[in-house]
């Protein structure tokens, strides 16, 4: 899913607009003393404007939607590609959001929590075959023992301790 | 009040007004709530005691595992369970928060608006996680869009904005305890209310507005 950049200029366009109608509905309100032909036009300024407000309302919140997403897709850290095409605000909801949802599994079951943006499939098996995408460096495993995530090395691996870096894009899956 | 055992303690545990329920019972009531929930258009009541209990579940199979001699056969398929129950877990608790998230204003008020002595339908915890959703979406919108706008429209009713779930979707169900005369109201003016019987055993599909009630009492189970 992808987040275009905010469009601040279609968006200051609309919100001018808004003012504009608002103030002729305003207008047109001191006129209207004793006068009743010009209530017609204030409602549906009136609804032009809640229409405006809806829409600006709907864009946006389509846009937290889908910035709500990328932290159970990506993890806590966005990529720097994405944190570009969003204002300070979003961040400012995506930080918020994070810290909400970390308290929240933090306290599941009382004792130190469930991280409930792992096991995300049904577990198949085990052990898979994944392959590495990008150098990562050490990686340590359960009992100990430490790989070195090369390019282009394939490793057999527990499924579970694979599953963020897969989604990250570091890994990948290999099913032969 | 129900309490976990170990299968096989049986013999051990203490006659008490606690009821006791095996590993096995407790995991087969995890994906009762996890199918339940998965399938409802709504909310449905929490279930933290069987969230707290699976956990414990959880914690003493992997004390057990780490016990288990390294390359044993048995460790890979306890391994498997572990990862299965907590997979079922973790999708039972997705499924509330994203539903929690999808209808947060609805989600509140009704928490807000119930009685002392009816059952919650969000832990404290999810609760304390909606009102933060609520206030972080408020502030976001009242800080890209609505201080710009004029002063008559400067807020949002966010029980008017955000849908509320659809209790008309139709679900798959099964009859754990039969049922009779339930009241099947008619969709269309045309149609006329009518009674059916729900044996036990048997499946249907019907719209989860007329059966709701059954699902939180446990007589049928959605499939």
């Amino acid at each position: 899913m992808s987040l275009l950049t905010l469009r601040r200029n279609f968006f200051n366009v609309h919100v001018i607009t808004t003012t504009k109608i608002y103030r002729e509905n305003c207008l047109n309100e001191a006129k209207t003393e004793g006068k009743s032909e010009l209530i017609p036009s204030i409602k549906f300024r009136h609804s032009c404007l809640l229409r405006n407000q809806r829409c600006i309302a709907a864009y946006l919140y389509d846009r937290l939607l889908r910035i709500r997403a990328l932290r159970w897709e990506y993890g806590s850290v966005l990529p720097t590609t994405i944190r570009f095409h969003m204002c300070a605000e979003e961040m400012e909801w995506f930080n918020q959001y994070k810290k909400s949802l970390a308290t929240y599994m933090r306290s599941i079951g009382g004792e130190e929590g469930l991280d409930i943006t792992q096991d995300m499939k049904p577990p198949k098996s085990l052990y898979i075959e994944v392959r590495c995408l990008k150098d990562h460096g050490e990686f340590e495993i359960d009992d100990g023992t430490v790989i070195l995530l090369k390019k282009n090395s394939q490793h057999f691996l527990p499924r579970w301790k694979c599953e963020q870096l897969i989604r990250q894009g570091v890994l990948e899956h290999v099913i032969s | 009040r129900e309490r976990m055992s170990d299968a096989g303690d049986l013999s051990g545990a203490e006659e008490s007004q606690e009821e006791v329920m095996t590993p096995a019972e407790l995991i087969a009531k995890l994906e009762e709530a996890w199918l339940n929930e998965k399938f409802s258009p709504e909310l449905l009541e929490n279930k933290s005691e069987l969230v707290e209990c699976v956990m414990e579940q959880i914690t003493h199979m992997e004390e057990n595992l780490q016990r288990v001699r390294k390359g044993d056969v048995k460790a890979s398929v306890h391994r498997m369970e572990i990862d299965r129950i907590r997979f079922v877990l973790s999708s039972y608790l997705r499924s509330r928060l994203q539903k929690i998230e999808r209808f947060f204003p609805h989600v509140l008020e009704k928490e807000k608006s119930r009685a002392d002595g009816d059952p919650s339908f969000l832990s404290p915890e999810e609760f304390a996680f909606a009102k933060e959703y609520l206030a972080n979406t408020e502030v976001y919108l009242k800080n890209v869009a609505l201080k710009h706008m004029p002063p008559n429209l400067q807020s949002i009713d966010m029980l008017k904005a955000v849908p509320e779930p659809c209790l008309d979707s139709f679900v798959f169900l099964r009859v754990k305890e039969s049922q009779e005369n339930i009241l099947v109201e008619p969709e269309t003016d045309e149609q006329r209310e009518y009674v059916v019987d729900l044996d036990e055993g048997s499946q249907h599909l019907m719209r989860y507005r007329t059966i709701a009630p059954l699902v939180a009492s446990g007589a049928v189970q959605l499939i």
